[in-house]
Parts: structure tokens; sequence; C-alpha cells
């Protein structure tokens, strides 16, 4: 068997805004549009993978919390009404997707071999978190790849941002390990916003853009520096700059999804392509991605 | 004795050991046993409606309250999944929903009903509207636990709650759903091993435990900054709930306590705990944070203090 690989990692945002903004057939609420910056930019990338060959997407979403470990979704289907609980105004989604267990589970034994406190998920009755179905949506609207999801374990609050960075260090390393020897080509997928402070009021209609800003430009300004050293290539400067990063915008970081991918990846050098950055309720969102072939490899934006 | 519009208030943990698995740990036995003496009291107190504060239904966009009439799921929880799943159809008071948001609205607060099939009630409703009204011979209303609200806001909410129960003529059961100590275990571990996670979080739960045993719940509420930096995790910014009930319920220390019951729950603080209108009072504390009636949102500091 040849030696798996993870062919390309997204940082993929997951406003349930971006779901209702498109309309899909899936999704009861409709909208006029709006959020364009970013769904055109998630809309080219999803042409992308469509180019890239690849078995599985394996996603490590903050809206599955978990403070006893890490848990993975284990049994081979899930299907569905996801209503989010913030938004329900917004996404009310039917969902039917499909879970690569085998390496669900393989990646649960590397990341137990590693010390991490794990658990499968095998309750059928469970709803899959809409922050996996707005991305895993968004990445792949035809939905014809078996996904992975990883839940979020809470190191944040309970210790501090520091013991998360560690543990997401770990656990990403041991995801790697387990893609290598199960032979699958990957997709990783952190689902998180940057900065992460929200209106607490919305406008009557949603997607009145008019109204949608950045919560305050301090956000911004912490918002822009990721991106750079994303552009730049400095990710290991980004992992390092996480704790405060993240104490300073609220980020949405603090879950370890990106932690996690850029341990998986090994600290990217080269550039991240630049799918687009706005803001949603006042939060700063980048659509961005790290692909290990020269090849393929492009500055989108 | 009870003057006003609230019979008595239920302080409940939010875990589902006591639903789903009160056989496997004694003292998940006696919450669950502490549920079911509460749910008998519910019972015999003539309630038009059990209010629920729930701090396990965050929400962002201001206040949301559960206005849908018969909600239906099959809830899991998110950590304790392998215990089971929950099944649940509850009987919603929609008209005291849409009267809260008015209230809320009417002191300043951001506030929307939720009404949607498949609404995601929380765990903690769902173990404390299962255990408490399981035929739900009482409607209920649930108002969720906004992420950002801190001591004003929340007063304010639990004050609009008494707004629209005296201006509805309704008598309510007050239910908080919240642990004391929220520190769990972050390992699994055998249910008989279960026990409070540091002596450090069992020593304040007993101090809280006196409190409210004593009807001190205006002198917990003044407390809650300390309570939330000395035993809660900082998921949240406040140990709210305790503001909501002692504005729901009237801001004095004039209750009778009972502690029915007190037990670790993976490591966390679980009580039940019930406080009854008396016409005696007790402690001799005064406070100095202002009273609030009315939330004027954020007092833009910073834009102030530009040259």
């Amino acid at each position: 068997m040849a030696r798996g690989e993870i062919v390309l990692g997204c940082l993929a945002p997951h406003p349930p805004h971006l779901v209702y903004a498109d309309n899909p057939e899936q999704n009861e609420p409709f909208s006029e549009g709006g959020w364009e910056t970013l769904r055109w930019g998630y809309q080219r990338l999803a042409r992308k993978l469509k180019d890239i060959d690849y078995d599985t997407i394996v996603i490590f979403t903050p809206h599955w919390q978990t403070y006893i470990g890490t848990h993975f979704l284990g049994l081979p289907n899930f299907k569905s009404l996801s209503v989010d609980p913030i938004f329900p105004n917004l996404f009310r989604y039917h969902y039917d997707l499909n879970v690569d267990v085998e390496l669900a589970e393989a990646m649960r034994d590397a990341a137990s071999d590693a010390g991490i406190i794990t658990k499968m998920m095998r309750n059928p009755d469970f709803r899959v978190d809409y922050g996996t179905i707005t991305s895993c949506h968004l990445l792949n609207p035809d939905w014809d790849k078996q996904i992975v999801t990883i839940s979020s374990n809470r190191n944040r609050h309970y210790y501090s941002v520091e013991v998360m960075n560690e543990q997401a260090t770990a656990l990403g390393e041991a995801c790697a390990r387990a893609v290598e020897l199960s032979g699958r080509k990957v997709v990783m997928v952190a689902s998180h916003s940057l900065s992460h402070r929200h209106f607490v009021e919305e406008a009557p209609l949603p997607e009145d853009m008019s109204r949608e800003h950045i919560y305050n430009h301090s956000q911004y300004v912490w918002d822009m520096k990721m991106v750079d050293l994303m552009r730049a290539g400095n990710m290991r400067e980004v992992i390092d700059l996480m704790p405060e990063f993240t104490e300073q915008t609220m980020a949405e970081t603090e879950g370890g999804g990106l932690t996690w991918m850029m341990a998986a990846m090994g600290y990217p050098d080269y550039n991240a392509e630049i799918y687009g950055y706005q803001s949603v309720i006042g939060t700063g969102n980048v659509i961005a991605a790290w692909d290990p072939n020269e090849q393929s490899r492009e500055v989108v934006l | 004795m009870s003057e006003g519009p609230v019979l008595f208030g239920v302080h409940v943990p939010p875990h589902p050991q006591p639903l789903l698995a009160h056989e496997q740990n004694e003292g998940w036995g006696r919450l669950r046993a502490a549920f079911e003496h509460c749910r008998e009291q519910i019972e015999l107190s003539g309630a038009d409606i059990l209010l629920v504060y729930s701090t396990t239904w965050p929400s962002i966009i201001g206040h949301q309250i559960q206005a849908h009439p018969e909600p239906e799921w099959v809830h899991v929880d998110d950590d304790f999944h392998f215990l089971g799943s929950m099944p649940y159809k509850f009987r919603m008071d929609t008209e005291f929903a849409e009267g809260y948001r008015e209230a809320a609205e009417k002191r300043g607060l951001f506030a929307r009903t939720v009404a949607y099939d498949g609404f995601p009630i929380d765990t903690g409703s769902v173990v404390a509207l299962s255990l408490l009204n399981p035929n739900n011979r009482i409607p209920a209303c649930i108002v969720s636990s906004n992420l950002y609200a801190n001591r004003s806001e929340t007063i304010v909410l639990g004050k609009a709650a008494r707004d629209t129960l005296e201006a509805q003529g309704k008598k309510a059961v007050v239910v908080v759903v919240s642990s004391l100590s929220n520190r769990m275990f972050t390992e699994h571990i055998d249910p008989h091993e279960d026990r409070i996670h540091s002596q450090k979080d069992d020593d304040w739960n007993r101090k809280m435990l006196e409190f409210f045993a004593d009807g001190r719940l205006e002198d917990i509420s003044q407390l809650s900054r300390e309570i939330h930096g000395q035993i809660r995790v900082s998921k949240v910014v406040a140990y709210k709930p305790i503001w909501w009930m002692a504005a729901v319920m009237g801001q004095h220390n004039n209750y009778a306590g009972q502690v029915h019951a007190y037990e670790a729950l993976h490591g966390a603080g679980g009580a039940v705990i019930s406080l009854s209108p008396t016409s005696h009072s007790i402690g001799d504390k005064e406070f100095d944070e202002d009273d609030v009636e009315f939330y004027r949102g954020d007092r833009d500091v910073l834009t102030q203090g530009m040259i």
C-alpha cells in the first residue's frame, strides 16, 4: 500500500450565513445573498478541490465541543436536520453524510498512543455539528467524499491557549501518522474564523451588507497580521503567536483547528493561497489553503 | 408564603447522569431522587409555568426564548453520548415567551423568540424538564444564556421575566440549570470513582450550599464574581445564572432554602436546591453595586476617551 498523504490543508470558516446566502436546496431559509467575497472565494477553492485526487476530508470543528478528551465520529452515515442554535433563522440544513470510520479509528488509535484522551462517538442519534456541515458543504457541495470529524477539546477553557496549542499539536502529529499509514489521500480542514467577536444584535434582514463590518479595528489589524504571515509562508510564527492572537481577538483559533492542521502538515514554509477575507456579523474570516504540491500551488489573491 | 409571582425556585445541575445513568453511581442516584422530590413539590405547587434559565443554552444574538409550542427531538450530549439518547417532547407557554420578549425589549435588551422544528434544545434544559415535569403537566419557557452578557444585562433579563409573570398574572416555579463548581475531569472515569474535582472546589461548593440553605440568594448573587473566579472554568464571563435567579425572585434573602442533594458529576459540583419565599431574612450585608432597571448597552468607553 502506498503511503498516505495530506494533499491540501484548508482554513475554512463556517458562519452559517454563507450557506444561507447560497440558498442550497438542503437549507430551509431563503436569502437574497450576501457575503459574496467569502462565497466566491469558497467557490474557487471548491473548483480547485475538484481537480485534486483525494479520498477523505478530515475536519476539526469547534462546534463539537468536548471537555473529556477528543472525540471522533464513529458510524458510517449520519442523516438528519441541523438547526443552528445561535442562528436558527439562517440555518436549518438537511444533511446526509458518510464517514470514513476506518480512518477515524486509525486517527483515534494514533492519538491514544500519543497519550491523548479519546473517544469514538457511536450513538446513531447524534446530531453532527453545524461547523462540520457548513465547511464541508462550501468546500464540496456535492458531498461525494467521506469525512472524518474530530471534536474540539476545550483545553483553552480548562487551562490556557498555550496548553491548547501543545495538545492540538500532538493531535495533529498523531493524525498525520495515521494518514501516512492509511494510504489515504486526505484534505485537512480547520473549520473556524480568525477574530471572533460578534455583534449581539442582528439586522432585520441578516444579509443587509450595509450593516456588515469587522467588530473593531483592533480585530482587523490582528487578522491582517495573521493573513500576512500566511501569505509569506511563516506558519511556525503564526502558531507561536497563537496565544496572544487568540487572547487579543477572542479568536476561534482557541479550539485548536489551525494549530492541529499546521502540526499535521509540518508547518508549511510556502505561501498560503488566500481565497478571501470578510467579516460575518463582526467576526473576521479568511479562506486559505496550503498546497504541498508546487505544481498546483497558486497565488490566488 | 408567596405573595409574588414566584412560588419557589430550584437550582439543578445540567449533566445527563441523573437522567440516563442514575443507577451507575450512588450520588447520581441521590441527585435523581432529589429531582423527583422537586418534581413532586412542583406538581403540588399550583404553578402556571416552569421558567427555565439554562447555562448550557448559549446565545450570541441577544437573548433567545423558546417559543415552539411542542418542541420534539432525540437529543444526544456532545461529551456523554455513550450514556444514551434523550428523546423529548415538551410543552411551551408561547404566550409567555412572546410576552417575555416584549418585556425584555422594553428594558433595553435585544431578545427574540425561536420556534423551529428540530431546534437543538440543550442538555441542561432537556434533563431538567424531563425530570421535573415528565408529563408536561405544566407548560414551560426556556431562556438562553448570552455569551457576552454580564451582570447588568443578566439582572435586567431576570427582571423582565418577573415583569412578564406579573403582567400575565402567572405563578411560576423558577428553574436555574447550572453546576456549582464546573470543572470536570478531563479523562473518562469509572462512575464509581466520581468525586468533586478538587478540595478547593468542594470547599467553595459547601460554602455556597450554606448560603443557599440559609436562603441568602441575594448574598450569593452579590458574591457571584468571586464564585466565578474561584471555582468556575472560564467558558463564559461570569456565574450568571444566580444573577438571573435573584432578579426574577426579588433580590433579597427572604427564603427558606433546602439542599436536597449535593454530589459530583464527573468532577463538577451538582446540587439540587430549592428556595421558597418566607417573611424572615438572614444576613447583615449591604452591597455597593448598583441595582439595574434598564440595559443601555455598551458604554462606548473607548470612543468617549478619544481626543
